[in-house]
């Protein structure tokens, strides 16, 4: 079966910096892939590639088995519409409350009649426990709130695919397993194809089917978390295990 | 020289070490040689180039692209109006404030001009035909890229460095139609309205001062004011403002668009769009008085 994303070769350079330098990744329909690796190392830009905010250097993408590389802006926007994508910082527009961030996309995109607009608007609100907050600001609200309007905000398309780019960063432990647990709850009603970026591990690990692990610009490990939990490679065991000797110190120092 | 030195030292200072180039020149800690040092220039001087021509047709496209999306009406009334809140109901007060003053500057100085020529009597319609003609879409220009232009930069280049305009592009939204074009057209919509303010209020503050402090009769101000201003010299006016309009938008929203960086970032493009904003309003003032007649 053709899987629903695969990323072929990708290669992707900033200001003479390689970032990308051959990645390459497939995830099958229905599947959830853990994307882990170092700060900074390019999991977030491999992410704006899917959604073609960014257009690599070299490679190409295919989203259901179509090529996006090479999409003008419309073709694009007609591509955007089967994903999801949760932010880091939840980048929820400022000026909006939350109903309306929430709303955009069915007003603007679906153009539902006001009364729908509300209906769905307020029931996905209220299935990320944010029921009591949807006429409040982004300003008004906390990180993990923003985190799960974020959330709101990308399931309310309904859409095929998910990208999740660290959805629990800078979150007290509580509130990250709370949120890992409704991605999980809603992975597995909804069953969405979906891409997770996360240092929390092995927490993360519970929810998805894949891991990859990006060092050096490819896919070093793609592996179940059953096996790479078992440091059968050796960055990747350092990386999970924080530990400090290993092939990553002379990078990471 | 040592004003010169003193003013712009810094500047030669910044650039001699500039970091971020492909070799730091740095001349406290190392010599460099003739060739490394012509090295550098050349580059730093081959990138401001390409910079400089990058920008132009990148803003040119995206003052193409907002015309045309002027003739395509795809943003919403709702948005429109937000904005005609933000950019005109809002900055009417500042209007109508420097609106009078300089009205009443105009008239005190009209009035020492015109005594000379013995002429007081054609000070209204002087006071008018400057405003109308010249101060009024200028002026109104000016305040608005202060107060609307200046906050829209910053607006749009905090939602640029803040990824929210990149989650409005995956929602399969068009930030051009949904962020730029309804403030273009506001602007296109406030900018003649709020000039035609500042007119207005500019001529009653020259009366205020003709009838109050220089002991003109309010028939003598008025009286000639007609037969002075011809409909051609409101027209003008108003084709001005709507030019401004567009070219004070294009260069705060393309500014805001495409900000990079942090708040450095931010701080730098509203810079850039109330100065470049400012300097277009009197390059176009110019270019039009002298297309549209004088």
């Amino acid at each position: 079966m053709e899987p629903v994303i695969r990323a072929i070769n990708l290669h992707k350079t900033f200001n003479g910096q390689k970032v990308l330098n051959g990645f390459t990744l497939s995830v099958r329909k229905g599947q959830l892939c853990a994307i882990i690796g170092q700060s900074g190392i390019g999991k977030s830009v491999f992410l704006k590639h899917l959604v073609g905010l960014m257009k690599p250097d070299q490679g190409q993408i295919f989203i259901n088995g179509q090529e996006i590389t090479n999409m003008n802006n419309k073709e694009l926007s007609v591509i955007r519409r089967k994903f999801g994508y949760v932010f880091q910082n939840g980048a929820l527009l400022d000026s909006r409350t939350l109903f309306d961030n929430v709303a955009l996309p069915l007003r603007e995109v679906l153009r539902l009649k006001e009364s729908e607009v509300r209906e769905r608007v307020v029931n996905e609100l209220e299935k990320v426990g944010l029921g009591d907050a949807i006429w409040k600001y982004p300003s008004e609200l906390s990180g993990g709130m923003i985190r799960r309007a974020g959330l709101a905000r990308a399931l309310v398309m309904n859409p095929e695919i998910i990208l999740f780019d660290e959805p629990t960063t800078g979150l007290d432990p509580i509130i990250s397993r709370t949120i890992l647990k409704h991605i999980r709850q809603l992975h597995r009603k909804l069953r969405f194809t979906g891409v997770l970026i996360t240092h929390q591990i092995p927490q993360a690990f519970d929810i998805v089917q894949r891991v990859a692990m990006i060092y050096k610009g490819k896919a070093a490990v793609i592996e179940t978390p059953d096996n790479i939990m078992q440091c059968t490679h050796p960055v990747a065991c350092q990386f999970i295990h924080g530990r400090l000797d290993g092939p990553i110190k002379e990078d990471y120092f | 020289m040592t004003f010169i030195l003193l003013l712009y030292g810094p500047f030669f200072y910044k650039i001699l070490t500039s970091e971020g180039r492909p070799m730091k020149i740095d001349f406290f800690r190392k010599q460099y040689s003739t060739s490394e040092i012509l090295y550098h220039y050349i580059d730093y001087t081959g990138k401001l180039i390409l910079d400089f021509l990058e920008a132009i047709g990148k803003s040119g496209m995206f003052l193409i692209k907002s015309i045309i999306g002027l003739f395509q009406c795809g943003c919403k009334v709702k948005n429109v109006s937000e904005q005609m809140l933000f950019i005109g109901v809002k900055s009417s007060f500042i209007i109508i404030l420097t609106g009078v003053f300089t009205g009443m500057v105009l008239a005190l100085q009209g009035y020492y001009s015109l005594s000379k020529f013995g002429a007081t009597a054609l000070l209204g319609p002087a006071v008018a035909l400057t405003l109308i003609r010249e101060l009024g879409p200028v002026l109104t220009a000016l305040m608005v890229v202060a107060r609307a232009g200046s906050a829209l930069t910053a607006e749009i280049g905090t939602m640029r460095v803040t990824e929210q305009i990149d989650a409005i592009e995956i929602m399969g939204i068009d930030p051009f139609s949904y962020l730029i074009m309804p403030n273009m057209v506001a602007a296109i919509i406030a900018f003649p309205l709020l000039t035609a303010i500042f007119d207005v209020v500019g001529v009653w503050g020259g009366c205020l001062v003709a009838v109050q402090l220089l002991n003109l009769s309010m028939g003598s101000y008025f009286g000639e004011m007609s037969s002075y201003v011809e409909m051609s010299d409101i027209t003008n006016g108003i084709i001005k403002s709507v030019i401004f309009a567009v070219i004070v938008l294009w260069i705060c929203l393309y500014m805001g668009f495409y900000t990079k960086g942090g708040a450095k970032g931010v701080s730098t493009s509203t810079t850039r769009a109330v100065v470049f904003s400012a300097v277009h309003i009197f390059m176009w003032d110019y270019l039009l008085t002298s297309i549209l007649g004088y």
